[in-house]
């Protein structure tokens, strides 16, 4: 048989594609080209240099591109290593070298494992002690508002989760096209999962100059625009923000609510950021308590999905790859086919599953490990803390750069006033003008961030993403080299 | 479709619904872990509280969970694993030289230092060098470039993902993707999920379940009337079959991929896990290149393995990778950005594919201990796949082709009319009838072999041979003494 030649447009190019296998998913090709790609592989090249001793202005790259608090030099928690380690290797259990608290919760983890050991698949939906562990520390942090195990589905990290629950979502055979409101700027990942399944982002713009605010109007705005283009079915929010860190008040929260219920619109959260709060009158509360607290219609009708994950707050724990989703209000047909769904995925890793138990029923006071552990909270809240008032400082100081207080999450997102000149440079190179300000910025002044356009902003505006869980003498070091490499910029391109 | 009125609520018609929902999600399914497995969890519970069974407790011999099943990991992998969780244990004296140096080496190639901390989508780059040069030890000195490596949460992940990239076309057009019958069943939910069309081709049980050509070519053409086939699946060493293919046969299959432009996925998780004498592991890789350039440039693969199988046995870390070959360049960038939405494959379990493809060399410490621990686990699987074959084989009724490696018993059962329209008027497929009245009496829980697919007309089961030497014997046993009551009753 004839190899199948295949023409297909890339980068406005015609391509003849030779026998390969070159006929794949044409989702894959809307997904979103990622500059950053380039970028991160300059990042990586610049580090392997600096490790053959090539001379640069700076001794070691910054890496403040992602949400990963112990890639950018934070350490973990030690009760949770701690008991990690004795579950993988059991003799530690016996060992007077760690705590007694330690030794008795690992032996307790083990014992729910199958055959005692990390090495066994759990039930596909989680371990289900933790699975009930989960609902106990939803259940508190909600004012006790009940939360039901079998509604929960413990996955290989958020991402995985907020995939399955789009895959489920997402009527490939239907005309027009599923359509999801997305914020605007957004996290990259769960949009490309968006786009890879074949549905439509309907964008919503948070307001800038309101400190990122979600606006119902802009809700509206933009549901209307989806008219006679998608059939929206759901709405992304992301509470605390990223890239943006906004924490919505309750009323927002609400209004939300409200908008989801009048629009029929399934509610997908991410609140991986639930510990990272940090304005004054600033308080973290959750989709599923405001929507219970709202009582009926709402509260028996409108159908939410929380994600959370041991990635963030103060594990960090971002490479165990666990999380989990919480389902309000589905149907229970679906319910099962989800179950089903999840079931062939096998399991999450166990060690994260374990981390996830230890987030969710930390050490009390009177445990041994307590102190230690209560110290080390703090001391990551203080760091944090400290950190985006800094920035908060320093960015505003400088010409061409301003950004609103931090109030959560763990990003900052700047705005880069860029020159008419530093655009058309970009331009000439065929960059994305806050790629082009990103990849100076690694290059001269090895700070390694993340360009606006990746995230999603208003045409015409330019930002830039870093991460604000660094330690303290790492985030100063940080903001040392960009006022310094920012002001060369500016006058560069003035 | 009316909703559902919830605590005498109604409903004003929920956004999520049967009808609403993605089709193809209605159409997955898993029966490994399927409604027997969730009976089997039932009566466990029931058992816990103090309800009276004929048994004491539900040997699960369905899903391929070695450690489950008491099989002890590997103290090397362990130890090393532990201190990557709390690297203060590198100041104990306890721990081995080589044990402390592997720790180091991986922590060292984390961010931060810390296993917490996110990897690149495509895996730690010196875990791929690590796996690249385990192929090419593997493979008689085949090079293998890192860059051809993707690690993954389990070989599972890697499948579905090549996939997802693969499956495309609307209609008549839409990609078929060739899979055995019988198969694993991931396959088929993934295909469910995706849309695509599957084609079955049967191994043949007559002949030790091996793969024919011919058989192949028939299940092809037919194919072809109404789908687009670019895909064919072989798992080697087989899952649930056992089979494991001569070296002819990998050539056959790769010369048929070549004329027919098929991409091939190969299955190699039980890589390590073959008994019967004269059989040998070929990777589909090796013998790709061996046939060639004319073969090796051309015919599209990829290979996948993990480190839930062969004698480690640590389904739980979710570790696995797959190497592609002579994939386009630009479906590479591609297969880039699907890894990517997922961020990484978890660390712990990248940290143990390493130790896994670099284990202790013989002038190491650990060396001595690892040997021992590797040579019992993978010879008593070896003895239990003999056992398991010919206590089957005593039994009339029951027929077992020699169980040539993976971990499980693929037997074939005669059953009388009788209980096939007994199962039939219980709307129960016959197999699964069968299957049911085992763990209701004997408490034993197997997969039946409509869950993974069989030739029309005869019924098999699935059982692993993982239980420990004396309680497999005694589930052997039983199953035997079920069956001939089972025939019996319904004689």
């Amino acid at each position: 048989m004839a190899a199948r030649g295949l023409d297909l447009i890339l980068h406005g190019a015609q391509v003849k594609l030779c026998d390969k296998l070159k006929d794949i998913n044409s989702n894959m090709w809307n997904m979103k080209q990622l500059e950053y790609g380039a970028l991160a592989r300059r990042a990586n090249r610049i580090k392997d240099e600096l490790r053959q001793g090539v001379r640069k202005p700076y001794k070691e790259v910054i890496d403040v591109f992602q949400g990963d608090l112990h890639g950018a030099g934070m350490k973990p928690l030690t009760f949770v290593r701690q008991v990690l380690a004795a579950c993988v290797y059991p003799p530690l259990i016996n060992s007077n070298n760690l705590p007694l608290d330690v030794r008795q919760r690992a032996q307790e983890e083990l014992g729910r494992c199958v055959g005692g050991s990390v090495g066994s698949y759990s039930a596909a939906a989680g371990i289900p002690e933790i699975v009930h562990s989960i609902s106990e520390f939803i259940k508190r942090r909600d004012g006790g508002i009940p939360s039901h195990p079998e509604n929960i589905y413990i996955s290989p990290g958020s991402q995985w989760s907020i995939s399955n629950i789009l895959n489920v979502l997402v009527n490939r055979e239907a005309s027009p096209r599923t359509g999801v409101l997305i914020p605007v700027p957004f996290y990259n990942k769960t949009v490309l999962s968006i786009t890879q399944l074949g549905a439509v982002t309907v964008p919503y713009y948070l307001s800038e100059e309101q400190g990122w605010a979600l606006q119902v109007d802009e809700l509206q705005r933009a549901l209307e625009s989806a008219k006679g283009v998608c059939n929206p079915v759901a709405l992304y929010v992301i509470n605390p923000g990223n890239p943006a860190g906004y924490v919505q008040s309750q009323k927002s929260v609400q209004e939300v609510i409200r908008f989801a219920w009048e629009k029929r619109l399934f509610l997908l959260v991410d609140e991986l950021y639930q510990d990272c709060v940090y304005g004054e009158n600033c308080e973290f509360v959750s989709y599923k308590r405001t929507l219970s607290e709202m009582g009926p219609p709402f509260s028996g009708t409108v159908e939410l999905a929380s994600f959370h994950s041991v990635s963030k707050g103060f594990l960090g724990e971002c490479g165990l790859r666990a999380g989990y989703v919480e389902l309000v209000n589905l149907d229970p047909a679906v319910m099962k086919h989800i179950h089903t769904l999840s079931s062939k995925d096998s399991c999450t890793p166990i060690l994260g599953q374990i981390a996830l138990d230890l987030m969710t029923d930390p050490p009390k006071p009177g445990d041994p490990s307590y102190p230690l552990y209560k110290q080390e909270i703090e001391h990551i809240r203080a760091v944090l803390v400290h950190n985006v008032k800094r920035v908060h400082e320093v960015i505003n100081s400088l010409p061409g750069f301003s950004c609103p207080p931090l109030e959560g999450g763990l990003f900052a997102f700047p705005r880069l006033n860029l020159t008419p000149k530093a655009i058309q440079k970009a331009k000439e190179l065929g960059l994305q003008p806050d790629t082009f300000y990103c990849t100076r910025l690694l290059e001269e002044g090895g700070v390694f961030t993340g360009p606006g356009w990746e995230y999603g902003q208003k045409e015409g505006t330019y930002h830039i993403r870093f991460c604000i869980a660094a330690p303290q003498d790492v985030m100063e070091e940080l903001l040392r080299r960009l006022s310094s490499f920012h002001m060369t910029f500016m006058k560069d391109f003035s | 479709m009316s909703q559902q009125a919830v605590n005498g609520i109604s409903h004003r018609g929920r956004v999520l619904t049967l009808d609403s929902m993605n089709p193809n999600v209605k159409r997955v399914e898993y029966a490994v872990r399927g409604p027997i497995v969730q009976r089997a969890v039932q009566i466990e519970k029931e058992l816990k509280e103090g309800v009276k069974k004929p048994f004491t407790e539900v040997i699960k011999a369905n899903i391929g969970d070695a450690h489950a099943m008491g099989q002890k990991p590997i103290t090397f992998f362990r130890q090393v694993l532990a201190l990557c969780s709390y690297p203060a244990l590198l100041e104990d004296s306890k721990f081995p030289e080589d044990v402390k140096k592997r720790a180091q080496r991986i922590l060292e190639a984390c961010g931060g230092h810390s296993i917490g901390a996110y990897s690149t989508s495509q895996g730690i780059e010196c875990i791929r060098q690590d796996v690249a040069r385990y192929i090419e030890k593997r493979d008689g000195g085949i090079p293998s470039n890192p860059d051809n490596i993707y690690l993954s949460t389990g070989a599972s992940d890697a499948i579905v993902t090549i996939l997802k990239l693969l499956v495309c076309g609307e209609g008549r057009d839409r990609t078929g993707v060739m899979i055995s019958i019988p198969q694993y069943p991931l396959y088929s939910a993934a295909l469910a999920d995706l849309g695509a069309v599957q084609i079955n081709y049967y191994l043949d049980e007559d002949n030790c379940w091996s793969l024919n050509i011919a058989e192949l070519r028939r299940a092809l053409n037919a194919a072809r009337e109404h789908c687009n086939p670019r895909v064919l699946c072989i798992i080697n060493p087989g899952n649930p079959t056992g089979q494991v293919q001569s070296r002819q046969c990998i050539e056959d299959v790769i010369r048929f991929a070549k004329e027919e432009h098929l991409f091939l996925m190969a299955d190699e998780v039980y890589q390590d896990n073959v008994y019967a004498e004269g059989c040998q592991f070929h990777s589909f890789k090796k013998v790709l290149f061996e046939m060639g350039p004319e073969y090796s440039n051309t015919v599209e693969m990829a290979s996948f393995h993990s480190t839930s199988k062969c004698y480690m046995g640590e389904c739980g870390f979710r570790g696995g990778y797959m190497e592609v070959i002579n994939l386009d360049p630009e479906v590479k960038a591609q297969l880039i950005k699907l890894v990517s939405v997922r961020l990484c494959p978890p660390v712990p379990g990248q940290a143990l594919l390493d130790l896994v493809v670099n284990p202790p060399q013989p002038d190491e410490p650990s060396y001595a201990t690892f040997m021992t621990e590797r040579t019992a686990v993978l010879s008593t699987l070896a003895e239990k796949a003999r056992l398991t074959e010919q206590i089957f084989n005593t039994v009339p009724g029951i027929t077992c082709n020699p169980v040539q490696g993976a971990m499980y018993t693929f037997p074939c059962i005669t059953l009388p009319q009788k209980a096939i329209d007994k199962a039939k008027e219980l709307g129960l497929v016959p197999d699964m009838f069968y299957c049911m009245r085992l763990l209701e009496e004997d408490g034993i829980c197997l997969v039946p072999g409509s869950g993974f697919g069989q030739r029309e007309g005869t019924y098999h089961f699935r059982m692993t041979i993982l239980p420990p030497t004396d309680k497999l014997k005694v589930v052997l046993q039983k199953i035997r003494e079920f069956h001939l009551r089972f025939t019996q009753e319904f004689s």
